[in-house]
């Protein structure tokens, strides 16, 4: 064979491998308004930047009629490509290709590009689109699953792992996006679960659509099983993208700093925050008063609202936001809120990002259905989470810190390293209302006036306790500011902490409550 | 922002906070007392066998009814030593979670 039909004989070759399952497949699949998965990965990744790798794999399969099959890359394609520049391991399930089912050279090509992620330390992205375990193939597919798990866990806090869910992931595959970092869903596209409603039906009589099961929208809100959800793939993308800006390569670095930007001068801090500690007002307005552009990329927006996490910038560099939202649930602690709160401790304090803390809250969420929960462990998590974090911590208390919660709010006892109060901040272990309720049953009870009496008490409470000062004389703030110079002290505190090192004992790994 | 007609509050420690609920706080469930006396399916399934009938007084773990569910036989038993009420269910009888099955009354 001359040179020139040899390499046309290539380009044929992957000509057939990159057309996947066929044109009818395709056709099918943008029906649903799906991309397929080449498309995907050059939808997500710098033009021209991307290079597939094991395009000739075949399947291994022979039972059932499966030797016959040709299945081109066995339903998955992997390689490697940047994102604004950097570096990036990426791989796509290929539904159009038997229904992207998972076998053994499947699963082997994925872990090929995980190994490859972790040795190279930089990012990976998986996209799921997949009908599940090839059952043809048996034992080897699940072996595939275990394989691919053992490397996530292997994986975790030394590379961002992000996994994408854009078609079916279902049973045993859910759990590999379940050990990554972030996950992406898209509205009518995404579908995860462990049991599909045709088995929940017939086992155990409940009748539910997919969407209503396992959709997009129930991960985002409900499960808290996804961190980012989109209307469209397109959206998705551009959601992938802006988090890579935001995180570092790998856990021995920082994330890429950008040129630094003050806020938009339009939001004005001091008219935010209502004086009335029992009025809402929404967070996310403060934390864009403070940080370069005014920008913010928050995460889980639809779970535990009550709390919310997301990166910002500061002068430049990237920082983790974890406050109180008054506007939901008066910004109280419960289970959803501390999880959500304590991963994202965890993940910043894994990937060298400073953690700003934002509070304002009454307190843990009282109920029946709370305690049952375990609020108590999970709870708990934010403790542990801040308790362990080495990065920079600094905390601005607005308003309310009340009793366990402004403990577990990166206090001072936790060791953050700054902790400024605003002057409308209230340190105590409750609220003024339940505290003269306790300390003053007393005198209420037997005035002659109970409620005028228990207005007197409550005022004279709120007079000595419901302000920053108490806790200032005894060195838990290091000092109370000015609403409008939160971000200009917040910028010194993270320009002090740059070199933080702090040592901590020896241990294998601790056991925080799951 | 919650509509001026309709603003949600919170209670914490005695202080009342305007809020907005959040779809899971709404369809929380409220707790409520457990009636020992309803013997209650923890789990759907299908009613294999029922053991007992009316008015027969049994003895604590004594078996009442067999449950399949997740392809299990399930030994429903007597939760302490009691009478048998009513019967609300037959055999091959599909049920949901939380159906009562049987109810009972404690003897001493």
């Amino acid at each position: 064979m001359s040179l020139k039909r040899s390499i046309l004989d290539l380009r044929k070759r992957k000509d057939e491998v990159r057309l996947g399952g066929g044109d009818k497949a395709i056709e099918k699949q943008v029906a649903q308004g799906k991309l397929t998965a080449r498309q995907r990965i050059l939808a997500i990744v710098d033009e021209g930047s991307f290079h597939e790798y094991d395009m000739f794999v075949e399947h291994v399969g022979t039972d059932f009629n499966m030797g016959n099959k040709v299945l081109a890359g066995d339903g998955v394609v992997i390689g490697t490509g940047t994102i604004y520049g950097s570096p990036i391991c990426i791989y796509a399930q290929d539904f159009t290709v038997e229904g992207g089912s998972l076998g053994l050279m499947h699963a082997r090509k994925i872990t090929k590009i995980m190994d490859h992620a972790l040795k190279m330390r930089v990012p990976l992205i998986g996209i799921n689109d997949s009908g599940g375990a090839r059952i043809q193939e048996g034992v080897n597919s699940l072996a595939g699953y275990g394989e691919i798990f053992f490397r996530n866990t292997l994986s975790s806090g030394v590379i961002p792992q992000i996994s994408v869910i854009l078609g079916p992931c279902a049973g045993g595959a859910v759990y590999s996006p379940a050990l990554t970092d972030f996950v992406f869903v898209v509205e009518n596209i995404s579908k995860m679960f462990i049991t599909g409603p045709a088995v929940i039906k017939s086992v155990l009589g409940e009748d539910i659509s997919m969407e209503a099961l396992g959709g997009a929208r129930v991960h985002a809100e409900i499960t808290g099983n996804a961190h980012f959800f989109a209307l469209s793939e397109k959206e998705c993308f551009e959601q992938i993208k802006t988090l890579i800006t935001y995180i570092p390569w790998n856990n021995t670095v920082r994330a890429k700093a950008f040129p630094p930007q003050e806020p938009k001068t339009k939001l004005k801090i001091e008219n935010i925050v209502p004086v009335d500690a029992r009025m809402p007002y929404d967070i996310r307005d403060i934390i864009k008063s403070i940080t370069d552009g005014s920008e913010f990329f928050e995460i889980m927006e639809l779970f535990a609202a009550n709390i919310v996490i997301g990166f910002g910038r500061m002068n430049g560099e990237t920082v983790g936001f974890v406050a109180n939202q008054p506007l939901v649930l008066a910004g109280v602690l419960d289970c959803d809120s501390s999880d959500k709160a304590a991963r994202f401790i965890r993940y910043c304090n894994a990937f060298n990002i400073p953690i700003i803390t934002l509070e304002d809250m009454p307190g843990y969420l009282p109920g029946v259905d709370q305690e049952h929960a375990g609020v108590i462990r999970h709870g708990a998590k934010i403790l542990y989470s801040y308790s362990e974090a080495t990065v920079p911590k600094i905390t601005v208390i607005i308003r309310k810190a009340y009793g366990g919660g402004y403990i577990a709010m990166n206090s001072r006892h936790l060791r953050a390293d700054f902790v400024f109060a605003w002057p409308t901040a209230e340190i105590a272990v409750m609220g003024p209302e339940g505290a003269a309720n306790i300390v003053f049953r007393k005198e209420i009870a037997e005035a002659a006036d109970p409620e005028a009496m228990r207005q007197q008490k409550i005022q004279e409470y709120k007079d000595k306790f419901a302000n920053p000062y108490v806790a200032a004389s005894k060195g838990y703030i290091d000092e109370v500011i000015e609403p409008q110079e939160t971000r200009k002290i917040l910028l010194h505190a993270l320009q002090i902490s740059m070199h933080k090192d702090v040592p901590a004992p020896a241990k294998k790994h601790g056991l925080p409550p799951f | 922002m919650a509509d001026q007609e309709n603003k949600q509050y919170i209670i914490v420690h005695s202080a009342k906070y305007e809020t907005t609920y959040n779809k899971k706080y709404l369809n929380r469930k409220v707790w409520e007392e457990p009636n020992f006396n309803l013997i209650k399916s923890y789990i759907p399934g299908t009613i294999i066998d029922v053991l007992v009938k009316e008015g027969q007084v049994l003895k604590s773990g004594a078996s009442i009814i067999v449950l399949e569910a997740m392809k299990m036989y399930n030994d429903v038993q007597m939760p302490f030593k009691g009478k048998i009420v009513k019967i609300n269910v037959e055999k091959g009888q599909k049920i949901p979670k939380g159906y009562v099955m049987i109810e009972i009354e404690p003897v001493k």
